[in-house]
């Protein structure tokens, strides 16, 4: 073993701070390499020179070139030695120096000797070493060498050949091809590691051809991995194969699961848990294919090994998210772990089980979390709030207990992230649940009485202006708000004297209390306060002439400012004081060209604690595509948004103008809403439109569009075309569409736009409306209640011939897709080698009506598929709709 | 790569978050200071955790870390947040038992230190790039130990397995214990 680098000192023993390294300095120990030039090597000294040194840089200390290049000359001389621990700490030393070509050079004949040494150390490093630091022509000098390295008999060699071919693959992989066989050869080793990494290798060569992947996984799943990294590794060759074969396989089959689910009982807990996240991870898995891996990661969650536990709860959580039934099996174990020591897996277990448990246990469920929030992190916190969020989503009934938890943790300590969160669930709570307003309202009153965060209090008190004036008793905020005239900083203030206005512009009856609250704001010591007091008094009419509030009024109080406000802070600095008044309407609404120079890094995906949010980002984009259908005035008038379609292609991928289409379908109209995306620097768009041939749709008629006044590169923007259709039928149509708009030449390096343009058009592809636009995929929970509950009258049944198919999931899928409805309780799956399927269907139609549908298919040896369909709806004229699709489908 | 299991770094911290020895595999750090502001940050959040009798997990930012804490020093492995835990863990105990095996027990900064060759031939024993190498602690520590034969010493296949049986027999005086 190595010896001290110092002598010990019995002072310096006592001492806490004793390092071996203390008070080294980079010259110094560069002045020390010297000794690797003397004619008599001393290796164990040498040996302490290099860990000096690998020590400064592994703190982090630079060598400027020529530091490492004499450094490097110097090293290059203990070749000489033959002493086994200085060879390796000299390997070690060339490979942190990274050397550049002409240097490689000068070691490259030392390492060539050592690789072809009798010592096994030395040619499985030197292997490593030379494999790190070489370039393509000189790989081709050794590759003779590397070829026998992986057959070589002694194991650490061959990982060494191995392991150094999955790195030079990334850089000259037409070389590593050629090294198949002998990597194959390598593959039916009997040392567990060399197979791992010659798997490893093997797949990467053959990763761009798909069908000899495929095959090598058959081949080994029949065969004997034994290692555990390999089959953890062939695990996840299967779930890529599995994922990109989905689709044609024959029916219902699921290939490989057979082998995945053996993983689950050999090979040791990594390979266990492996399979286990892999099955949980297959697309559109069933409760069926789900339920030995749940009781595999049940089986972890009663071990001791937090590692473990936390393996399995992550995994456990993200299956809840999409099959919380199949978890429900877990709960007792998950119970236990709400108590555990690593905060972690605590917040997982609560969050899982948030999702799991049904409306009985909640009120239990929040008892147990209360006593566990006071000892968790801030971050583990907003967790548990989002994850109660949603519960509230799902179980309304509960929103009384879930308001109090959220009330009782907003007044305890935290931090700002988390006072957020909370703030923002009970937002989105009133906003969602007309019955929890008045309650939501007074905590979140309550909660500005004491609140220390300006950007919280300022938002609050915009939204109880919003709702407040709505409720039953708005007088009753009154206080809550005025309190904050006294008692805060000017900012809050300020928001505090808007929100007074808004009460007062909508509740005629506070009106005159109201005014003599805004009178006292006028002496306030903040500019703005005051500014803002006189502002609305005339807005409002204080002086008494006008009684009822104008239109004006409240609009200039709600709506929100309609120009980009960096526009309108040039157009202010712009404005030289005159006789004539600032007009906002002069204000440029189009944002400007930005210089490239500003384009936004790609900012960094956040996430928290591994528990994705996908939660209801669906409802997220409809409320956000419904505002912003509604600001548009021309379609403000079309009335509720009943659905919106996923964005459609209209161009193929790296054209000049990427466009996608979404689909929004009202009562009356259809809109089209072309998003539109510029891909080249030097030009600039302008007047952008989409011409729509309605010729192949006969039921539609144009009635508007919008066009897009500007394209800038890479700055996405909509324009948008409304067709009206008749009322309540699936009117179905295809549509053929061309871009077309007026061109400019821009300056990438400037940004500066030429001002001639060009007339241009561009043509996209066709787009269709189809039935399924008309149905939204709702679900229901117990579809034979919902089905009795039905009334029977209005149900139709009908036969289909659907002709001769592929397999039965093919017509199954077929029939789902051309209805465009939920399929439920994991019918939507048909098992493997069925002659028959039933398959459940929910959906709500336009007009709102509730759709139920029971399919039963059958399949014959000619493949040809027959089909039953009975379809129950709140409307007959729907049911007997339903069938005309199928009909004409 | 991206299949692979990989192992995007290994951190060997002293009781105050200072580097003992730290090895990067991976380009999501590319400069010293982004190096120990991840090491801080790492070091800071399992602090207060009791990782002595086994080895406990903690997830941020996209990274997952294993670690394990012996007297004065503290031992990570981090990965991606894809990675399967129980690999990472696999790898944390063999680089912990190894280190343990070639300090002979005494397992604190200090001894870590002075026999720093020693540790940072062991990180190189492990992992390679970011592939596993080697997760068995007694052949990682027999790998590194035959290095370390003193000069002159002639290298014969029976001092490789002498080290080995010395490794061993430390391995199992470290478990009876």
């Amino acid at each position: 073993m190595a010896q001290p680098f110092m002598k010990k000192d019995d002072d310096l023993d006592d001492e806490a701070e004793y390092s071996p390294f203390l008070g080294i300095e980079k010259w110094a120990a560069l002045q020390e390499a010297r000794v690797f030039n003397d004619p008599q090597l001393d290796p164990r000294r040498c040996c302490q020179v290099i860990t000096k040194l690998l020590y400064l840089l592994n703190q982090g200390e630079t060598f400027t070139k020529t530091e490492s290049t004499e450094v490097f000359f110097a090293v290059t001389k203990l070749f000489q030695s033959i002493d086994l621990g200085l060879r390796r700490m000299v390997y070690l030393m060339i490979k942190e120096l990274s050397p550049c070509a002409d240097e490689v050079i000068i070691v490259t004949s030392s390492l060539m000797k050592d690789m072809n040494s009798k010592t096994d150390m030395y040619r499985a490093n030197s292997i490593r070493v030379l494999c790190r630091i070489t370039d393509g022509t000189l790989l081709t000098q050794i590759e003779r060498y590397l070829k026998q390295a992986i057959v070589d008999k002694n194991p650490v060699v061959a990982s060494a050949a191995l392991v150094s071919g999955i790195h030079l693959l990334q850089t000259n992989p037409e070389i590593v091809k050629r090294w198949s066989n002998e990597v194959q050869e390598a593959m039916q080793s009997r040392v567990a590691l060399v197979q791992f990494h010659a798997l490893a290798l093997l797949h990467q060569i053959r990763l761009n051809d798909r069908l000899a992947v495929s095959k090598l996984v058959t081949s080994l799943t029949k065969g004997t991995v034994r290692s555990p990294l390999a089959q953890c590794l062939l695990i996840r060759y299967i779930s890529q194969v599995i994922c990109d074969s989905a689709g044609n396989t024959p029916p219902g089959e699921r290939p490989f699961y057979d082998y995945l689910d053996s993983c689950l009982r050999r090979g040791g807990e990594m390979v266990n848990f492996e399979a286990a996240r892999a099955i949980t991870e297959l697309n559109g898995v069933t409760n069926q294919e789900l339920t030995p891996a749940i009781t595999v990661l049940q089986y972890f969650l009663l071990s001791s090994n937090p590692v473990k536990k936390f393996a399995a709860i992550r995994t456990l959580n993200k299956v809840a998210m999409t099959h919380p039934m199949a978890v429900t099996s877990c709960n007792i174990e998950m119970e236990s772990l709400i108590s555990d020591q690593n905060r972690s897996i605590a917040t997982l277990a609560i969050t899982t089980l948030l999702k799991t448990g049904n409306e009985s246990s909640i009120d239990r469920l929040m008892k147990q979390i209360t006593n566990f929030m006071s000892e968790i992190a801030d971050e583990f916190k907003i967790v548990v709030v989002e994850a109660i969020r949603s519960l509230c989503m799902k179980f309304p009934l509960k929103y009384r207990s879930l308001m109090n938890f959220l009330s009782n943790i907003l007044r305890e300590e935290g931090g700002f992230e988390y006072k957020k969160a909370i703030a923002d669930s009970i937002v989105i709570l009133i906003r969602d649940m007309p019955d929890a307003k008045e309650s939501g309202l007074l905590h979140l009153c309550e909660f500005i009485e004491d609140c220390e965060f300006t950007y919280l209090s300022t938002q609050i008190l915009h939204f109880l202006g919003i709702e407040g004036p709505t409720t039953a008793d708005p007088s009753k905020y009154i206080r809550y708000i005025y309190n904050r005239v006294h008692l805060e900083n000017a900012t809050v203030r300020a928001s505090a004297v808007s929100t007074l206005a808004k009460f007062g512009a909508m509740v005629d009856s506070l009106k005159p209390r109201i005014f003599v609250l805004l009178r006292r704001c006028l002496f306030d010591a903040d500019d703005e306060v005051r500014d803002r007091a006189t502002l609305y008094m005339n807005t409002l009419g204080a002086d008494g002439a006008v009684v009822e509030t104008g239109g004006d009024a409240s609009e200039f109080l709600f709506k929100s400012l309609d120009v980009p406000l960096v526009n309108l802070e040039t157009s202010l600095k712009n404005y030289e004081p005159s006789d004539k008044h600032f007009d906002i309407s002069s204000v440029p609404k189009e944002v400007k060209v930005k210089p490239l120079a500003e384009k936004k890094a790609p900012s960094k995906k956040p996430t928290g604690l591994g528990a994705p949010r996908r939660g209801p980002t669906s409802t997220g984009t409809v409320d956000a595509y419904e505002r912003l259908l509604s600001s548009i005035p021309e379609f403000s008038s079309f009335g509720k948004l009943f659905k919106s379609s996923s964005p459609v292609e209209l161009t193929e991928a790296e054209t000049e103008y990427a466009v996608t289409v979404v689909k929004h379908i009202f009562d009356h109209h259809v809109v089209f809403q072309y998003n539109c995306t510029n891909t080249i620097p030097e030009q600039f768009l302008e007047n952008v439109t989409v011409i729509v041939d309605a010729s192949e749709a006969e039921e539609f008629s144009e009635v508007a569009s919008k066009p897009l006044r500007s394209l800038p590169y890479d700055s996405p923007g909509q324009t948008f075309v409304a067709f009206e259709k008749p009322e309540g039928v699936p009117a179905a149509g295809k549509f053929s569409n061309i871009l077309r708009f007026i061109v400019k030449e821009v300056d990438p390096s400037t940004g500066e736009t030429d001002d001639d343009g060009v007339d241009d058009e561009y043509q996209l592809e066709e787009l269709e409306v189809v039935a399924a636009d008309y149905m939204q995929k709702v679900g229901v929970s117990n579809f034979l209640n919902a089905w009795e509950n039905m009334n029977p009258d209005s149900e139709r049944i009908d036969e289909y011939g659907l002709g001769q198919r592929e397999s039965l999931a093919d017509a199954v899928n077929a029939v789902i897709n051309l209805l465009g409805m939920q399929p439920c309780e994991g019918t939507g799956v048909v098992p493997s080698n069925s002659r028959s399927h039933a398959c459940l269907l929910s959906g709500v139609f336009i007009g709102n009506v509730k759709v139920l549908v029971r399919l039963s298919f059958g399949i014959d040896g000619q493949k040809e598929v027959a089909m039953k369909l009975a379809v129950r709806s709140d409307d007959e004229s729907i049911s007997n709709a339903i069938h005309e699709i199928v009909a004409s489908g | 790569m991206e299949k692979c299991p990989s192992v995007k770094s290994i951190l060997l911290l002293d009781s105050e978050g200072k580097r003992v020895a730290v090895k990067y595999y991976s380009d999501d750090w590319p400069t010293n200071a982004a190096k120990e502001a991840f090491e801080k940050d790492v070091f800071t959040k399992t602090q207060k955790t009791n990782a002595r009798t086994e080895a406990e997990i903690a997830m941020f930012e996209n990274n997952m870390v294993v670690y394990k804490f012996v007297q004065d020093l503290h031992f990570f492995v981090t990965g991606g947040e894809d990675e399967n835990e129980l690999i990472l863990a696999t790898v944390l105990q063999g680089f912990f038992d190894a280190v343990g095996l070639l300090l002979r027990g005494n397992v604190d900064k200090r001894e870590a230190l002075e026999n720093l060759d020693l540790i940072l031939l062991c990180l190189d024993e492990i992992v390679d790039g970011g592939i596993i190498l080697e997760t068995d602690a007694t052949v990682i520590a027999g790998k590194v130990a035959s290095h370390s034969i003193d000069a002159g010493a002639p290298l014969s296949e029976q001092t490789i397995s002498q080290a080995l049986a010395t490794a061993r027999e430390h391995l199992t005086r470290s478990l009876l214990k």
